[in-house]
């Protein structure tokens, strides 16, 4: 009996809950510390950044960093084979990474959670087309998918958001479906339907709120996916073009200053390593904050 | 078992279909004429290229087109590559078992690691171990591998000069080709060296492929190890005084395998079909890299080719895998 007078208090929203389940882990609160970081360093750019990121000093051409004994104090992380400051191409770069996973994310989002929506509730034909057309997006590995896209639509950075994006409805989409068909059969949603509710109604205010949970995990894990697959994309040539600080192309530069410049090398890929692993480490509690079932140690 | 089969196949139907729709799609969507395509940067007379449209079948409605292209890949006729002028279907079965022995040896190793980390991490749930362990594996899945690749090649090629940087094995040796792999049509050329030199090329390119799937068999065996490990039947087999390694190795283990076989069946698939990133950084000759250099050559034939077949090979790693749980899991065969 004394629990139940201890149990916090029943009124607490769910959102207050979350969160209280959310702070619990610290890897995960680290990792959304990480991401406000990158955000403030992104909206900051131009003042945190030393030199412009095209700025071209030609005589400081592959400039060690500032720490080691041939490296100019004027830029701490080097400079690379044309001179550019290495600190402020990845400051810059840091806009298109949130750029890019925000556009893609929103996006795969919107079409992704539309078509799951469609299927699940409308079933029949509709279904069978929208996920066999899902089957065959899946039938592909991400990357090689992309890549196809982008074939098709030629390389760019918009274009590799594009690509990025559709390679994410998959998982949104049927995600999407198995939730619907799961909240369809419960009561609440034939009493809406017997109150005379419409089918847009009963979607999207009486349906859609609670499948809300996988999909933002989903939604924030999909943040890594495509910076990852969008750096891989300008990795190969594919994605961001030259000159834009995008961190994956700048990797394809270095690629030949492998023997002569280490720095060229480590920085755009610890960049791009520290930035994947905050919203993976955020997408992770998250999941075990929503699903109870898979809940951490922690939890009571 | 025959039922489950018969259905699974019948499932991959309009799925490849779907591919082939998307194959024949990729060729009329790419910017440019085929035709002009295919001819490059030297340009071309009208009337000649109203004769090759002619010639080539592309004069006729689209339809048409399509029923064409169905019947070609019926008869396993993928056409030319533009850039070698050899089948699509030649080029990929020569350089599918470069692909295949790099894949097989990233997934042993992805496998041989992330298990026992995962079983571990779970039955020392909560401590410094099982958090080491994790946080190596989220890293891991969190790695850009074109970037951890570089990283390798930059201490291990670079700084120590221990491991080559590119390719198969070195120039030195002519091994001639029995198998297509390496490690075995090294073993029986004459020359001594030939074997370690194949090996040193490949433990690198393994590493990098294997650190994906590595991650994500050791995240997923933990999680299905601690589902199992809270059942009541466990519990059991503690009551009955069975030793701990046997609840963990037999009891626990085989329950929790079906997630586990799951993501090794996802990722051999997406590993066969060409580890795109790897191959390109190892210069690796196999579908992965064929794929990318086909799209900077703008040689679609072989672009449009190689996703038939890669879709095929996905969707038959993922058949062999649904049946992979008939034979791990009764009540799958049952319930079919």
């Amino acid at each position: 009996m004394a629990d139940i007078a201890a149990t916090p208090d029943l009124a607490a929203s769910p959102v207050r809950e979350l969160w209280r389940a959310f702070a619990a882990n610290r890897a995960a609160l680290a990792g959304a510390a990480i991401i406000l970081l990158i955000l403030l360093v992104a909206l900051a750019a131009p003042l945190l950044a030393p030199h412009s990121p095209l700025l071209q000093d030609r005589a400081l051409l592959l400039a060690p960093p500032g720490w080691t004994a041939d490296g100019s104090a004027a830029h701490p992380l080097g400079t690379d084979d044309i001179g550019r400051d290495l600190l402020s191409r990845l400051i810059y770069g840091t806009r298109l990474s949130m750029l890019i996973g925000f556009m893609v994310v929103s996006l795969s989002l919107v079409i992704g959670v539309t078509l799951g929506l469609l299927s699940g509730f409308f079933g029949g034909l509709v279904d069978f087309l929208v996920m066999r057309a899902m089957d065959v997006i899946l039938a592909l590995p991400p990357l090689l998918l992309a890549i196809v896209v982008v074939a098709m639509l030629g390389p760019g950075l918009v274009e590799a958001m594009l690509a990025v994006s559709f390679v994410a409805l998959p998982n949104l989409a049927r995600l999407t479906r198995a939730a619907v068909l799961t909240e369809l059969g419960k009561d609440y949603v034939t009493a809406s339907r017997v109150a005379g509710a419409g089918a847009l109604r009963l979607m999207l205010s009486t349906v859609l709120p609670n499948c809300l949970a996988p999909i933002i995990v989903t939604a924030t894990m999909g943040f890594s996916d495509a910076i990852l697959n969008a750096a891989a994309l300008g990795f190969l040539g594919l994605g961001a073009q030259p000159p834009v600080p995008e961190w994956g192309s700048m990797l394809a530069d270095s690629q030949s200053l492998i023997q002569r410049a280490w720095w060229v090398v480590t920085f755009p890929g610890l960049a791009i390593l520290v930035t994947v692993l905050a919203f993976n480490l955020m997408g992770d509690g998250l999941r075990d904050a929503l699903d109870p079932k898979l809940g951490p140690p922690t939890r009571p | 078992m025959l039922r489950l089969i018969v259905s699974r196949l019948a499932l991959m139907v309009p799925a490849l279909l779907g591919v082939v729709l998307l194959s024949f799609a990729l060729i009329h969507l790419v910017p440019g004429d085929p035709i002009e395509v295919r001819r490059g940067e030297r340009g071309i007379a009208p009337q000649e290229l109203a004769i090759l449209r002619h010639q080539m079948g592309l004069d006729r409605p689209l339809p048409v087109q399509l029923l064409d292209y169905v019947g070609q890949v019926a008869r396993g006729d993928l056409g030319l590559s533009i850039a070698t002028r050899r089948p699509v279907l030649e080029e990929f079965l020569t350089l599918f078992p470069a692909t295949v022995e790099l894949s097989l040896c990233a997934m042993l190793l992805a496998i041989a690691i992330g298990l026992p980390a995962g079983i571990v991490a779970a039955t020392r749930r909560g401590s410094a171990l099982d958090h080491g362990l994790m946080g190596a594996a989220l890293t891991g899945y969190s790695m850009p591998i074109f970037w951890w690749g570089l990283l390798l090649i930059l201490l291990f090629s670079v700084a120590l000069g221990w491991t080559p940087v590119s390719g198969r094995i070195s120039d030195l040796y002519d091994v001639p080709r029995i198998t297509g792999f390496m490690l075995i049509d090294a073993l029986f050329s004459s020359d001594e060296g030939a074997w370690i030199s194949a090996v040193s090329h490949l433990v690198l390119p393994t590493i990098v492929l294997a650190t994906y799937p590595l991650a994500m068999i050791a995240r997923i065996t933990r999680s299905a190890m601690l589902e199992v490990l809270s059942e009541d039947y466990i519990r059991t087999a503690r009551a009955k005084g069975l030793s701990r390694a046997r609840i963990v190795g037999v009891h626990a283990l085989r329950n929790a395998l079906i997630p586990i076989v799951t993501v090794i069946g996802l990722y051999a698939g997406t590993l066969l079909a060409g580890a795109i990133l790897t191959e390109t950084i190892f210069s690796w000759p196999g579908i992965g890299k064929w794929l990318v250099d086909s799209v900077a050559r703008r040689d679609y034939p072989v672009l449009q080719g190689g996703v038939l077949l890669v879709a095929a090979i996905v969707m038959s790693v993922n058949l062999l895998v649904d049946l992979a749980y008939g034979a791990l899991d009764p009540r799958v065969r049952r319930r079919s």
